[in-house]
């Protein structure tokens, strides 16, 4: 593992947690008008994916994909602009925080619907494979997610086609407020239930961004080998409430020494201060770093408040592809 | 059924109809995302684990397929199910047992069995919901034969009829407008049940019938409230139910008015306001006075930023003025007396986002 790639994922992961700490932040104000789910806590996931693939290679993500978005490498400006509701937005103002696309960096999509993005995530693998475009399809989703037919289904078509398709599973416990063990029997793995499916599986601490990193790499060099369709699970946790932007931990679904025990494990904190500890990295570049992302922020937000909002006769355009 | 003078929330009255009927009937279960959660599906399903314990109210896994199909199941082997879900739009994924199974088991076996269960399905508009969690489509399920279909508008009538879905021997899709949760209306307490099929007259009239469910019926009233001070009277028919729908009473109004206008909350094309033109241009054909009217959802996926829906949806404004078309006079002051509310996309103060 070379240092500058350690360096990569931390700035990665600072960058995706800034920019949801600024929305966060603005959101109060009740001008980004949409239901908006942030990742903060998950940030290790979506960098470690971001910096594996590149951007011919595709994602799909969730109601939850900022992270995944920036991860990726998609434009700040546009994402920012889009949850604002603006012209400048990704999707034009016409989606807001739960439907980004990013085309030009493979971001093909995110799904307000559960489940609904893994099977377009397949087929875009079908499509690859087929017109031997090379290219992997990342599927972002839940824990949630897995419950979901369209889960299995597509699973087991990716296996019977041995597409080229990383399916990435988020496991933060929880669905809205329902925890996992009213939802998923106690003691089975979700990757368990893969592996017997047909999936290669792999199993990582998903607040470990260098064990992520080398999760999906080698997952990545499994399909590329032609090993066929491959899995990983990954335990996280998010901070904040499921939608919105406030801690939630008094309402009673979950518990707030639980909540104390993921965030003692923040997958940021964490690879700082093994990398200051090593010595891979001091702490004046981590200021510099902080100072560079900050501008960037600063300049997304001008961007998206000064932009303007959308034609109102625009509502009326876009039903279908001319 | 008694009266008083007991004002609630029409989310309130929800919990209760669940609360009374499922004590009524040791057979009613209830189960949903989030049912047992601390918000509890916007308080509607406040308390009933805690009263009927967690075998009778459970939530469930992201399935909703399966699980409609075991509702089914188990209501073919003598249970009532009661199911929730926050938005309409995550139910489309269990379309198949719904059609499929539940609206045809009855007529399709001969009439041996029939499904008792009921679906609460969450709709709305405004505030940011965007493409995929403001879908109106109550076309859809009224569309179907062997479903029954209830969108009603006030506490007393949602909590009546949600009773009479519950306990009704067939398969009922029972339809809330986010934006009638916090409404409040007088509701009798303790158990009691209102027919589903029966529209109820909420405003008499001579000029012009208006024909409403839901939500709707909320702007239907204040438009109505702006006619009557122009001297213009209409007669407001509420629908309750949207299949069966009860013609007799839109037919006997429109023989008096003579003018008919169907409002809907959702898409145009294809909507229950549609069918409700084309029975009344059928039936009634020699009493109309004026071409028949509706106002719908424009055809169009509902767009997330308020840029685009300002000016989106059907308000008393455009109600008004379709009225006033109707009777030939002037409505260029309409506008200018009844503006779009600012904020647009939310139906109250009360509401803070995000559903
Ligand atoms: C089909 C469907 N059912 C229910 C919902 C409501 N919902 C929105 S997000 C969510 C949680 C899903 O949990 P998970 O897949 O674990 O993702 P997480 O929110 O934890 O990232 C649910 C149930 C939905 N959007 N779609
Ligand atoms: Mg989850």
């Amino acid at each position: 593992m070379v240092t500058d790639l350690n360096l990569e994922l931390l700035t990665l992961m600072m960058r995706i947690r800034m920019v949801e700490e600024e929305i966060a932040r603005e959101y109060p104000k009740g001008e980004m008008r949409c239901p908006t789910h942030l990742s903060i806590g998950q940030e290790a996931v979506p960098a470690a994916l971001g910096l594996c693939v590149s951007i011919k290679d595709m994602a799909m993500s969730t109601h939850r994909g900022h992270a995944h978005y920036i991860g990726k490498g998609g434009n700040l400006k546009s994402m920012i602009a889009e949850i604002y509701g603006k012209s400048t937005g990704c999707s034009k103002g016409k989606g807001g925080s739960m439907h980004l696309i990013d085309n030009s960096v493979g971001f093909m999509g995110t799904s307000a619907i559960v489940g609904n993005s893994i099977p377009v995530g397949v087929g875009l693998a079908l499509a690859s494979k087929i017109r031997k475009t090379e290219q992997i399809s990342c599927i972002f989703f839940g824990d949630g997610a897995t419950e979901e037919g369209s889960y299995y289904e597509s699973v087991n078509f990716a296996v019977v086609k041995k597409l080229p398709v990383l399916f990435l599973c988020e496991n933060n416990l929880y669905s809205v407020y329902s925890p996992l063990n009213v939802r998923q029997p106690e003691g089975r793995k979700i990757s368990t239930v893969a592996k017997a499916m047909g999936l290669g599986v792999d199993e990582v601490d998903g607040n470990n961004a260098i064990e992520s990193f080398k999760s999906i790499e080698s997952a990545v060099q499994r399909i590329q080998n032609n090993q066929g369709p491959q899995f990983i699970e990954f335990s996280t946790y998010r901070w904040l409430e499921h939608c919105g932007v406030n801690y939630d931990n008094d309402i009673g679904y979950r518990t707030e020494e639980e909540y104390l025990r993921w965030k003692k494990n923040d997958p940021i904190s964490k690879l700082k201060d093994k990398l200051l500890q090593e010595k891979l990295i001091s702490e004046v570049q981590i200021k510099e770093i902080i100072a560079k992302i900050e501008f960037e922020i600063k300049e997304a937000f001008a961007f998206a408040k000064e932009s303007s909002f959308p034609e109102n006769s625009e509502a009326y355009i876009g039903e279908y592809a001319i | 059924m008694q009266s008083n003078n007991r004002e609630i929330t029409f989310a309130t009255a929800i919990n209760e109809a669940i609360h009374e009927t499922m004590a009524a009937n040791d057979n009613v279960i209830c189960y949903g995302l989030g049912v047992t959660d601390p918000k509890a599906v916007f308080d509607t399903t406040k308390n009933l684990e805690q009263k009927f314990g967690s075998e009778r109210v459970f939530d469930m896994p992201t399935s909703e397929n399966a699980m409609t199909g075991i509702a089914v199941g188990a209501s073919l082997n003598g249970l009532i199910p009661l199911m929730t879900h926050q938005r309409l739009d995550f139910f489309l994924l269990a379309m198949d047992q719904l059609i499929n199974s539940a609206s045809k088991w009855h007529y399709m076996f001969g009439s041996q069995q029939s499904v008792p269960i009921t679906i609460r399905l969450i709709l709305g508009r405004g505030w940011g919901q965007g493409p995929t969690h403001s879908q109106n489509l109550q076309a859809w399920f009224a569309h179907m034969p062997g479903l029954k279909v209830v969108m009603p508008t006030t506490p007393e009538d949602a909590k009546g009829l949600l009773t009479a879905s519950i306990l009704d021997p067939n398969p009922v899709v029972f339809l809330e407008h986010r934006w009638l949760h916090n409404v409040k209306g007088f509701v009798p307490e303790g158990f009691y049940s209102k027919p589903i099929g029966k529209a109820k007259k909420v405003k008499s009239g001579i000029d012009v019938t208006i024909v409403t469910m839901s939500y709707m019926t909320i702007e239907a009233l204040h438009a109505v409230e702006y006619l009557e001070k122009m001297g213009i009277s209409c007669d407001v028919i509420d629908l309750l139910t949207i299949r069966p729908i009860d013609w007799d009473s839109i037919f006997n109004s429109v023989k008096v008015t003579g003018r008919i206008l169907a409002l809907d909350t959702g898409f145009t094309t294809g909507s229950v306001a549609g069918e409700i033109i084309a029975r009344v241009s059928m039936d009634c054909f020699d009493f109309l006075k004026c071409k028949p009217s509706r106002l719908a959802m424009p055809d169009m996926p509902e767009p997330t930023s308020p840029a685009l829906t300002k000016g989106f949806y059907v308000r008393a404004s455009d109600i008004v003025i379709a009225v006033i078309q109707m009777l030939g006079k002037d409505f260029s002051m309409v506008k200018n007396d009844l503006p779009e509310p600012i904020p647009h996309d939310i139906p109250g103060d009360w509401f803070k986002g995000p559903f």
